[in-house]
């Protein structure tokens, strides 16, 4: 989960930078930088789960 | 009229006396951390801060800033869609070949400097009481060496993020003025790399389910950081409004007046909140909410009403108190400082914070010839997609290459104490003298758990 957290991030980044680059109307671009940027923040998701602490490691 | 290379007298003057005070603010973070930590680690926190501050200033001197560089200075760039992205500077190692006659490059080399210190004083708040102190100084070296200077030159020296206007009409380009994302988040995101790499300190998190509070040493030292912290913010938001945005040494007084009404109102909106949900204000939280309005206001503290500043900070006391709990309780994180919420959080808030007040009532000058046409108010709409384009990297480029570079730092030196050591306590197992020696020890803190 915690590799799919981190590899959802960047994933998300450059899902950001194509809508940049790829669409010129102001409104697809917002869009498709939205959706890169919700792709972010499940990635951050996963990635605090991954760093739940496992019950038997809490002392 | 692209950005003077050279600022006139009054403003060279006024951003050297506003860059002087911000030591100050790395002074109330320090004691702020000291503060919120036991005891038993106190001198070592201390110790820490002045020694990432120390790494950080020569890691910066010694190739930070020739990768950072300054609006207008050389750099490496890349074409994509037939648009320039610049995305690295190409100056010197060492300094080389500035020269300090007033120019605006010194200015910024002074400042960035300072800044680059308080960024490295984050994340010593929440691994406070177990990180070694050299694997502090390791990875203060990364963050000023590489980190910091990478995100900055794309902010503060013209690069692609500061392009974003000039190159695709994405509003003036992203901007953060007193550094919100560029010192506070990126300081953020690196404090969560290093707590979920140095996980909780014993005794935080039970099999129960339990997550026993351990409450700061010394609320004072707290309470007082904060008023330092204040006029270190003041320095830093006016002196990067003359440096990043083009703005007048006039102009600062409107920039203090937000800067201390995001705070003002940031600290009672925690307090309410505390005294609502507990019963009596919560003295470390207030303090939380303080450094977090002076955090989120800092991005937009140029291009705001001080009625917005106050909006502002409101928002961010509110935001990082629920965000503090979310993080300790829910997310089991142990940030004993609350950098995560109040830098990370704060900052992001303030990010999106300028798209949403951001009022442009004069040119933004933050990319080395853009015409004054394309930087005036309602030529160019969409400020709130730049400032998202900016969080979006904050958290899919940086947050990652940290948390990597952190994980490889870990690999060769160990970023956790031995358990005995922590048992100890830093000031003995590391230092060898308590900071406070006069001091009754209690003997649990000492027995084998």
């Amino acid at each position: 989960m915690k590799v799919v957290g981190f590899l959802m991030l960047p994933a998300g980044w450059f899902l950001v930078l194509a809508a940049i680059v790829l669409f010129p109307s102001p409104a697809l671009r917002g869009a498709f930088s939205l959706v890169g940027f919700a792709l972010e923040v499940v990635g951050l998701v996963f990635a605090f789960r991954a760093h739940l602490i496992p019950r038997e490691d809490k002392r | 009229m692209p950005m003077p290379s050279k600022l006139t007298e009054i403003n060279s003057l006024a951003c050297l006396a506003f860059i002087f005070i911000i030591p100050l603010a790395a002074a109330g973070l320090a004691i702020m951390n000291v503060g919120l930590g036991r005891t038993r680690s106190a001198g070592h926190m201390m110790m820490a801060s002045l020694c990432a501050l120390a790494v950080a200033g020569l890691a910066y001197f010694v190739c930070g800033f020739s990768w950072q560089g300054t609006i207008g200075g050389a750099g490496h760039t890349v074409f994509l869609s037939g648009k320039t992205w610049n995305w690295i500077a190409a100056n010197p190692f060492f300094f080389g070949k500035l020269s300090f006659d007033g120019a605006a490059a010194s200015l910024t080399a002074l400042l960035q400097m300072f800044s680059v210190g308080l960024a490295a004083l984050i994340p010593l708040g929440s691994g406070a009481d177990r990180w070694r102190l050299r694997a502090i100084c390791l990875s203060t070296a990364m963050l000023a060496a590489w980190t910091y200077p990478l995100f900055a030159h794309w902010v503060w020296a013209g690069g692609w993020l500061a392009q974003l206007g000039v190159n695709y009409g994405i509003g003036r380009g992203f901007l953060d003025v007193g550094g919100s994302g560029t010192i506070q988040a990126l300081g953020g995101l690196t404090a969560l790399a290093v707590t979920w790499i140095l996980g909780p300190r014993r005794g935080k998190y039970s099999a129960d389910g339990m997550a026993p509070a351990i409450p700061g040493h010394n609320a004072v030292l707290v309470l007082f950081g904060c008023v330092l912290a204040l006029i270190g913010w003041i320095g830093l938001n006016s002196a990067g409004a003359i440096l990043f945005t083009g703005g007048d040494a006039p102009g600062s007084a409107s920039i203090a007046i937000n800067t201390f009404l995001a705070a003002s109102s940031s600290a009672l909106t925690a307090a309410l909140i505390t005294k609502i949900r507990f019963g009596k204000p919560d003295a470390s939280l207030t303090a939380n909410g303080w450094v977090g309005g002076l955090v989120a206001g800092s991005a937009a503290c140029a291009f705001v009403i001080p009625a917005e500043a106050v909006v502002i900070g409101s928002i961010a006391g509110a935001v990082i108190i629920f965000s503090i709990e979310l993080l300790e309780l829910r997310m089991e994180v142990d940030d004993p400082g609350g950098s995560i919420s109040v830098h990370a959080v704060g900052g992001i808030w303030g990010l999106v914070a300028v798209g949403v007040f951001g009022q442009f009532q004069r040119p933004v000058m933050n990319v080395a010839g853009a015409s004054l046409s394309t930087q005036l108010n309602g030529i160019t709409s969409g400020q709130w997609l730049a400032q998202l384009i900016g969080v979006a990297t904050l958290l899919g480029f940086v947050l990652p290459l940290t948390y990597g570079a952190n994980l490889l730092i870990n690999r060769f030196y160990p970023y956790r104490v031995s358990v005995e050591g922590e048992r100890q306590g830093l000031d003995l197992h590391e230092l060898g003298a308590g900071a406070y020696p006069e001091f009754v020890t209690h003997t649990d803190e000492f027995l084998p758990r």
